[in-house]
């Protein structure tokens, strides 16, 4: 049998019909098309990090990066300001800047036919250009440049981008939200984030969505983590050494409790957006940077110094696909590349003005936790990959993810919970169903008799 | 493994650490971790930069920078129960160039090789493959030679990788 040409695609119906209140259907995570539309709509809909503008603090700096499958450059320009366009000559389609990074100079300059763009995307040269005399060349979008980004805002050097013009304004999508990045900032005696060191990449066999779910998901680690964190609990107390091994110290909490979570609390956030560890977290105990208080105190007074080194935020999600964690200064990117493919890149931040020790243990902790060599990491992905293709079997097609439902549960709402409920994927899902449809045409259905048919239920693999 | 040095007089020699190296990756390749930690010395380092040329293990991000402690915890890992991404498990093979010694110096107690290879880490119907260049600086501990610092660089060391779970 001929399987139908599209189920998901411009049928907005059959795209709600695989979140449930209490459930979603693997199709998800495994499915084709649905990764497709994921990334047409969701990212494309949704403010997605881009970069940090600490990457391109001089003139002609830029970075490079991938937002649903599309290529952007965003560079720093003579007036100071960051630039936001599509990674695309406009002459040919020559992806223009071919590094992850670099100094352009005063243009980026097309390596085929030399066409030149000055640092904010505007046209600057062509050569020969009298060949285009005559031919209309002014009325072309190309004859402007390259395609800009309209919709991007730098956001304590921040910087995140949403490629379609429809949906909520940054504040709007974000809202309280951001009170994390302000945090992480805030930990800087000087307010100022540096991004540092190269990120540590890590390729998963398995669909994105999972790795953000696992960031609010704290009844895995005393489970999966047992071989890693418990093992390393297990063999320090067998050394008998009473003083604090580093890696130790950030290995330990991840043996916590059922209760400790669970009394730790997760914020929600409308529009996807959620925390974990809003009264205490795993990040709570670490030892003090000799000289790192004393320089908070100066810059912020003993009162502010304290509420700031007082929140200790665990994973904070920014829907749809970045955590930050604002104690330990790292970030973490979950590119979605297929259904079944996710690049992590794992960035690292220098608080200016801290002491090294500090920037020493967000290393730490990076190579410990999130490399491809981490053992905390191993356990993670072997259970990721498990789901990518424990979901092709029979019997059960919904992912359950009820844990502290509550009937009429009122998502978009901003409110602390259990912290081991697992409402902020609820929440992830809530959003994931408004942005994928946003902008989809339920009237292109008409035209599309499989989705049409598909539009009650999802249709059965 | 002091033998050809000792017979001629000096603490060590040249050959006595080029087989150091074969022999350690032979450990490795043979699942004898627990007699490859005993290759470290006391404060001996396993270490994989992640940064081309890099010249701090802590102060730039490193994949890897571990002491005898957390080398062991990894081990004892690799032999848990509950390690559930070692069932099944790994296993690995190194080819290795003839090491290069690079420095030999009785006084400073310090012995360094570097040494090309290829190696590849294999689970169940997967199989990874590695390439890049081994630094062993090596000490004398009574009388026999230990690893201070096993240093390893890939050559795509700027790629992404899956996991990593063994010892290049």
């Amino acid at each position: 049998m001929q399987a139908p040409y599209s189920r998901y695609r411009n049928n907005p119906d059959a795209v709600r019909a695989l979140v449930r209140p209490r459930e979603v259907h693997r199709d998800v995570y495994i499915d084709d098309e649905v990764f497709e539309l994921e990334m047409e709509h969701l990212f494309a809909n949704t403010w997605v990090y881009a970069g940090h503008a600490s990457q391109a603090p001089e003139p002609g700096d830029f970075i490079t990066c991938e937002i649903g499958g599309k290529p952007l450059l965003i560079s720093r320009h003579t007036d100071g300001e960051i630039y936001v366009n599509y990674n695309r000559c406009a002459h040919k389609g020559t992806r223009i800047a071919g590094e992850a990074s670099g100094n352009a100079g005063k243009m980026f300059r097309c390596p085929y036919h030399g066409w030149a763009f000055r640092t904010d995307g505007s046209l600057l040269s062509v050569p020969l250009r009298k060949g285009y005399d005559g031919t209309g060349f002014e009325d072309m979008p190309m004859g402007r440049g390259l395609a800009p980004v309209k919709n991007f805002r730098v956001y304590r050097d921040f910087i995140f981008v949403k490629l379609n013009d429809g949906g909520p304004d940054f504040e709007e999508f974000f809202g309280d939200s951001l009170s994390t990045i302000d945090n992480m900032v805030d930990r800087s005696p000087e307010g100022r984030l540096i991004l540092e060191g190269a990120p540590l990449r890590y390729m998963h066999r398995c669909n994105w969505k999972m790795l953000v779910e696992n960031q609010t998901d704290t009844c895995h680690p005393m489970v999966a983590h047992e071989s890693s964190a418990g093992t390393a609990v297990k063999v320090w107390k067998e050394t008998g050494r009473n003083d604090r091994h580093p890696a130790i110290e950030l290995l330990a909490p991840f043996t916590s409790t059922y209760k400790f979570y669970e009394e730790f609390g997760i914020r929600v956030w409308p529009n996807g957006h959620g925390h974990t560890g809003v009264t205490n977290s795993i990040h709570a105990d670490y030892s003090e940077i000799p000289g790192y208080w004393e320089k908070m105190v100066d810059a912020y007074g003993e009162a502010r110094a304290k509420a700031i080194l007082g929140e200790i935020r665990h994973n904070t999600v920014y829907f749809p696909n970045i955590m930050v964690k604002g104690p330990i200064q790292t970030l973490r990117v979950f590119q979605p590349l297929a259904a079944d493919k996710t690049l992590v890149e794992s960035w690292t931040f220098r608080l200016a003005g801290a002491p090294d020790q500090l920037f020493a243990r967000t290393l730490l902790y990076n190579r410990t936790i999130n490399a491809p060599t981490s053992i905390v990491g191993h356990d993670d992905l072997e259970m990721y990959e498990r789901i990518q293709t424990g979901l092709r079997a029979s019997g059960h097609e919904w992912v359950n993810v009820q844990r502290l439902y509550e009937e009429d549960e009122e998502l978009d709402t901003t409110v602390v919970v259990n912290g081991t409920s697992e409402r902020q994927m609820r929440n992830q899902f809530n959003a994931w169903v408004r942005y994928m449809t946003q902008d989809m045409d339920p009237a292109a259905a008409a035209m599309n008799p499989a989705a049409a048919a598909g539009a009650e239920r999802p249709v059965a693999r | 493994m002091t033998g050809a040095g000792s017979a001629a007089g000096n603490p060590v020699a040249a050959e006595d650490i080029v087989a150091f190296v074969y022999a350690e990756a032979r450990l490795l390749d043979e699942c004898r971790y627990e007699d490859w930690l005993d290759l470290f010395a006391e404060d001996g380092r396993y270490w994989i930069p992640a940064e081309w040329d890099q010249a701090d293990p802590v102060m730039q991000p490193s994949l890897l920078y571990e002491d005898r402690f957390m080398l062991d915890v990894r081990i004892r890992r690799l032999r848990g129960v509950r390690t559930y991404s070692q069932k099944p498990n790994s296993r690995c093979v190194h080819v290795l160039q003839q090491p290069s010694v690079e420095a030999m110096d009785d006084a400073a107690n310090s012995y360094r090789t570097w040494t090309p290879f290829h190696y590849v880490e294999t689970r169940g119907d997967e199989r990874d493959y590695f390439n890049g260049w081994a630094r062993h600086d090596l000490m004398l501990v009574d009388g026999t030679l230990k690893i201070r610092l096993k240093r390893v660089d890939l050559v795509n060391l700027d790629a992404p990788f899956g996991n990593i779970q063994l010892f290049m």
